[in-house]
C-alpha cells in the first residue's frame, strides 16, 4: 500500500504543476496556485436597525431562519390538521365539531401546506438561504434585497393561506389536487373565498419564489469563491441548486392553471368547466376541459415532488460522508443522477391521472419513463450504503436520522414501481395504497432528512449542540411510529378501503379495517406529540446548551470555517476562502487528521494519498 | 454588446471546447456576464415557460370544445375607408412593437458608448412605442367589447375564443406595461446620470447602477415582443 502512495504523490504533483505554470517541477509553492478573482468583492448592505437587521434583512442568512420558522410554523398547523383527520378515521364520531365537510377540508390543507408551504420553502427557502452563500464561498446571495422580497412574498402567501381558515365557508375542501370542476362549484366545501384564497396564495407563492429561486441559481453559478468549481460543490448544493432549476420551470404551470381557475371562478370563464347539470338545471358554464387542469396541474405537480426530494438527497449524501467519515462513494455519478433526475421528472407527470380516462398507449409512455426514474434513483441509494460500507460510523443522531431516511426512502420508492404500472395502479388507484406511499416517500424520508440536518447545522446557527439523549428519543419515537402508521395502510389499501373518505358507511371495510384505523390513529397522536421532544431540546439548549466548539461534526465544507461559529454578515470575514479540494477528503491516508477542510492547500498534504482533488 | 471579457489567468476558448471549460472552471459559469443580465436570461426561461402553458392550453382548449370556433379574419378584420381589411390593426401594432425593439437595441449601443443623451431619448422612443401598442390594444379590446365579445362568451363562436383571448393579450398586455412603467424609469435615470461616474447606489441597497442595466431592460423588451409574434400566430393567423 505504502509503495502505491509514494508513486501517486509524484504522479499528482507533477500532474498539477504542469497544468498550471507549464515546467515539470516536483515541488514548487505554484501547486498551490488558483487565479484572481474575476469579480470585485459584494458590497452589502449593512442593517443597523432592529427593523433593517431582523425583520427586513437583506442577510440570506437570516432570511433563511425566517423562512425556516415561517415554514415550521405551517408544518405544525399541517400536523394538527393530520391529528383531527386520523380522529375522525380512527374513532369516527369521537369529536363532533368534525363534519364531513370539516374532515374535506383539513385533508385539502393538510396536503398542499404540507407539500408547498412546508416542504418546498422549507428545503430551497430555508436551507437554500442560509447553505448556499456559505458552502460555495459567497458574502451573500447576489441579490440581497430580492431575496428579502422574497421571504416577505411567502410570509403573505402564508398569511393569506391561513386566513382562508377564518373566511365564510372555510377553506376549500377539493383535496389538494384541487380538480375542477367540482372545486368552484357550490357543494364543495370553501367554494367561496376559501378557493380563491388559495388561489391567490399560490400565485404568491409561485412569484415570491421566483424572486428567491433567481438568486440560489445565479449564487451557485456565477458567485462562487476562487477555487470553487462546480464539481467540488457539496451535494447540497446540487441538490437544492437542481431542485431550484425544476422550480423554475415547474412553477409556471401551477400560476397558469391558478391564474385560470381563479377567472373560472370570478368572472365566469370555462377553461375547466365542461356543460354542468345541477338538480336539473343547465349551469353557465360549458365546453371547458377538466383534463387540461390535470395535465397543468401535474407537469408542475410531479416536478413538485422532486424539488422536495432532491435537496433532501445532496442534503443526506453530505450528513452521511461527514458522519461516516468517508467520502462520498461515486460522487459523479451522485451528481448526475440527480441532474437526470430532475431532467426525468418532467416526462411522467400523466402518471398521476391512469385513471382519467387516458388513451392506454398514453400511459404506456408514462409508465415507461416513470420506471426509468428508478435507475438514477437506484444508483444514489447503492452509493449511500457504499458510502457507509467499511466507513467510520458514529451512530449520532444525525447518523440515525440519515439511516431512517434511506430505508423508509427505498421502502417508499419500491411502492412507487407498484403505482408506476398501469395495470397495477388502476385498481390501487385512490386507495390508502397510495397514502401510504406517498407519504413514505416523500412525506416522511424527507423529514427525517430535515431533522438530520436540524441536528446537524443547529450547532452552526446557534453555537449550541442539541442534546443527544432526546434527539435519540426523537428519533426513535418518530422511526418507529412513522411505520406504525404506514405500514398498516398499504394493507389498507391491498383491501380497497379508499382515501379521502369521511368514513366507512356500512361498508365491508368496517370489520378489518376499523381496528387497524385505531392504532394508525394512536401511532400518528404519538409521532405528531414525539415533536416536542425537539421542541423541548430547541428550547433548552437555546437556555442552557453545550456550547459547540468550532467545526464540531469535524466536516470539511466552507460553512464550518467561517471567521466566527455562528458566521456573521458577509460570511468569511476579511478574506473569501480559497478552495482547492472537494468537500469529501475524509480519513485520508497519511494526512493528520482524519478530515482535509476545503480550504487546504496542496502543499501542506503532500505526503497524503490526496494532495489536490 | 460588449467585446470579449478579458479574465485573468484563464483562457477563454471557442466552441464547445469553450463552453466545457467554462463550465468546468471556478467562480463563474457564464465568463464575464453581469448578475444582473444572467438572472433576466434565468427568468426569461421561466417567463416563457409561463406563456408556453397559456398557449398549450389555448391550442387544448380550442381543439376541444363542442362549439365551432369563430373565424379570426373576420372577427378582428377593420374598415378601412368602408372596406373591411383583415388584421389591419394587429399588422400596425406588430410594426410598432417590432419598431420599438429596434430603439431598444439602438439605446443599448448608445448606452455601452456612454452616449448619455442619445440613450436617454431612444429609451424615451421606445416607451412611447410601448405605450402605442398599449394603446392600440385598447383599442382593439374595447373593438371586441362593444361587438359583443365577452370573456365567457361571443356571438361569434365558442366561448373560449373570449375567455382565452382576453387571458392571453391582457397578460401580455400586463408584461408590456410594466415594460412601459420601467422604461419611462430607466429613461428618468439615464438622464439625470446614474449610470455615470461609478453608478449611483439604489435605495436600500449597495447595488451600483451601471450601463449593463440597459441590456438588461432591452432582454426583457425583446421578449415581449417575441412572445407577441407567438401570440399573433397562433390568435390571428391560426
Amino acid at each position: 500500500m505504502s509503495d502505491e502512495y509514494e508513486n501517486n504523490k509524484s504522479g499528482y504533483q507533477a500532474q498539477s504543476s504542469e497544468a498550471i505554470t507549464g515546467s515539470a517541477g516536483s515541488t514548487s509553492p505554484d501547486i498551490d496556485y488558483v487565479r484572481p478573482a474575476e469579480l470585485p468583492e459584494q458590497d452589502l448592505y449593512h442593517g443597523h436597525t432592529f427593523i433593517t437587521k431582523w425583520v427586513f434583512c437583506q442577510d440570506a442568512k437570516v432570511i433563511g431562519v425566517q423562512y425556516f420558522l415561517t415554514a415550521v410554523f405551517t408544518g405544525i398547523v399541517g400536523l394538527i390538521l393530520s391529528w383531527l383527520m386520523r380522529l375522525q378515521l380512527g374513532f369516527p364520531g369521537l369529536a363532533g365539531f368534525i363534519t364531513a365537510e370539516h374532515y374535506y377540508q383539513f385533508v385539502t390543507m393538510h396536503g398542499m401546506i404540507m407539500v408547498v408551504y412546508f416542504l418546498t420553502a422549507l428545503f430551497l427557502g430555508g436551507f437554500g438561504n442560509y447553505l448556499i452563500p456559505l458552502m460555495v464561498g459567497a458574502r451573500d446571495m447576489v441579490f440581497p434585497y430580492v431575496n428579502m422580497l422574497s421571504f416577505w412574498m411567502f410570509f403573505v402567501a402564508v398569511v393569506i393561506l391561513m386566513a382562508s381558515f377564518f373566511v365564510p365557508g372555510g377553506p376549500t375542501g377539493a383535496g389538494w389536487t384541487l380538480y375542477p370542476p367540482q372545486t368552484i362549484l357550490e357543494g364543495t366545501p370553501g367554494s367561496g373565498m376559501g378557493i380563491l384564497l388559495m388561489l391567490v396564495s399560490l400565485a404568491l407563492f409561485v412569484i415570491g419564489f421566483t424572486m428567491g429561486g433567481l438568486n440560489y441559481m445565479i449564487t451557485v453559478l456565477q458567485a462562487r469563491t476562487r477555487g470553487m468549481t462546480l464539481m467540488r460543490m457539496p451535494l447540497t448544493v446540487w441538490g437544492i441548486f437542481t431542485a431550484t432549476v425544476l422550480a423554475m420551470l415547474a412553477f409556471p404551470a401551477l400560476l397558469v392553471s391558478a391564474i385560470m381557475m381563479t377567472l373560472d371562478k370570478v368572472i365566469g370563464t370555462s377553461f375547466f368547466m365542461p356543460t354542468i347539470l345541477k338538480a336539473g338545471e343547465v349551469l353557465e358554464y360549458g365546453g371547458g376541459s377538466p383534463i387540461l387542469f390535470q395535465h397543468l396541474f401535474w407537469f408542475f405537480g410531479h416536478p413538485e415532488v422532486y424539488i422536495v426530494a432532491l435537496p433532501a438527497f445532496g442534503i443526506v449524501s453530505d450528513l452521511i460522508s461527514v458522519h461516516a467519515r468517508k467520502n462520498i462513494f461515486g460522487y459523479r455519478m451522485m451528481v448526475w443522477a440527480i441532474v437526470g433526475i430532475g431532467a426525468l421528472s418532467f416526462f411522467v407527470w400523466a402518471h398521476h391521472m391512469y385513471v382519467s380516462g387516458m388513451n392506454p398507449w398514453f400511459g404506456f409512455f408514462f409508465a415507461t419513463t416513470t420506471l426509468i426514474i428508478a435507475v438514477p434513483t437506484a444508483m444514489k441509494v447503492y452509493n449511500w450504503i457504499l458510502t457507509l460500507w467499511r466507513g467510520n460510523i458514529r451512530i449520532n443522531t444525525v447518523m440515525l436520522w440519515c439511516l431512517g431516511f434511506i430505508v423508509t426512502f427505498v421502502n417508499g420508492g419500491i411502492t412507487g414501481i407498484f403505482l408506476g404500472n398501469v395495470s397495477v395502479d388502476v385498481p390501487l388507484s385512490d386507495t390508502y395504497f397510495v397514502v401510504a406511499h406517498f407519504h413514505m416517500v416523500m412525506g416522511i424520508a424527507p423529514v427525517m432528512v430535515i431533522m438530520g440536518a436540524v441536528y446537524h447545522w443547529f450547532p452552526l446557527i446557534t453555537g449550541r449542540l442539541l442534546n443527544e439523549t432526546l434527539g435519540k428519543w426523537h428519533f426513535w419515537t418518530t422511526f418507529l411510529g412513522a411505520y406504525s402508521i404506514y405500514f398498516p395502510m398499504h394493507y389498507l389499501g391491498f383491501i380497497g378501503v379508499p382515501r379521502r373518505y369521511y368514513e366507512m358507511y356500512d361498508s365491508p371495510y368496517m370489520t378489518s379495517a376499523v381496528g387497524m384505523n385505531e392504532f394508525i390513529s394512536l401511532a400518528a397522536f404519538l409521532v405528531g406529540a414525539a415533536q416536542f421532544f425537539l421542541i423541548f431540546n430547541v428550547i433548552k439548549t437555546l437556555k442552557t446548551g453545550k456550547r459547540a466548539p468550532k467545526n464540531p461534526w469535524k466536516a470539511n465544507s466552507l460553512e464550518w470555517h467561517t471567521s466566527t461559529q455562528p458566521p456573521e454578515h458577509g460570511n468569511f470575514g476579511e478574506r473569501l476562502p480559497v478552495v482547492h479540494r472537494w468537500p469529501y477528503d475524509f480519513s485520508v491516508p497519511g494526512a493528520k487528521d482524519d478530515f482535509i477542510p476545503q480550504t487546504t492547500p496542496p502543499s501542506e498534504m503532500v505526503h497524503t494519498k490526496v494532495e489536490k482533488t | 454588446m460588449s467585446s470579449d471579457p478579458k479574465i485573468d489567468g484563464f483562457e477563454l476558448k471557442p466552441g464547445f471546447r469553450g463552453m466545457a471549460s467554462d463550465t468546468g472552471s471556478d467562480q463563474t459559469m457564464f465568463k464575464g456576464v453581469h448578475w444582473g443580465k444572467a438572472m433576466m436570461w434565468i427568468f426569461l426561461v421561466s417567463d416563457t415557460f409561463v406563456f408556453s402553458c397559456f398557449l398549450i392550453a389555448y391550442m387544448k382548449g380550442r381543439g376541444s370544445t363542442p362549439v365551432e370556433w369563430p373565424n379570426p379574419s373576420e372577427v378582428f378584420a377593420l374598415d378601412a375607408f368602408g372596406v373591411p381589411v383583415p388584421l389591419l390593426l394587429i399588422a400596425l401594432m406588430t410594426f410598432v412593437l417590432i419598431t420599438s425593439s429596434g430603439t431598444m437595441a439602438l439605446a443599448v449601443k448608445y448606452g455601452y458608448e456612454k452616449n448619455r443623451k442619445m440613450c436617454g431619448w431612444l429609451i424615451l422612443a421606445t416607451a412611447i412605442g410601448g405605450l402605442t401598442f398599449v394603446g392600440m390594444q385598447v383599442y382593439e379590446w374595447s373593438k371586441l367589447i362593444h361587438e359583443g365579445v365577452r370573456p365567457w362568451g361571443n356571438p361569434f363562436g365558442a366561448a373560449q375564443f373570449g375567455s382565452f383571448f382576453f387571458m392571453i393579450t391582457g397578460f401580455h398586455g400586463t408584461h408590456v406595461s410594466i415594460g412601459v412603467i420601467f422604461l419611462f424609469i430607466y429613461a428618468y435615470k439615464v438622464f439625470a446620470g446614474h449610470y455615470e461616474n461609478g453608478g449611483k447606489r439604489g435605495w436600500f441597497t449597495t447595488m451600483k447602477g451601471d450601463y449593463v442595466e440597459i441590456e438588461i431592460l432591452g432582454l426583457y423588451w425583446h421578449f415581449v415582443d417575441l412572445v407577441w409574434v407567438f401570440i399573433f400566430a397562433f390568435f390571428y393567423l391560426w
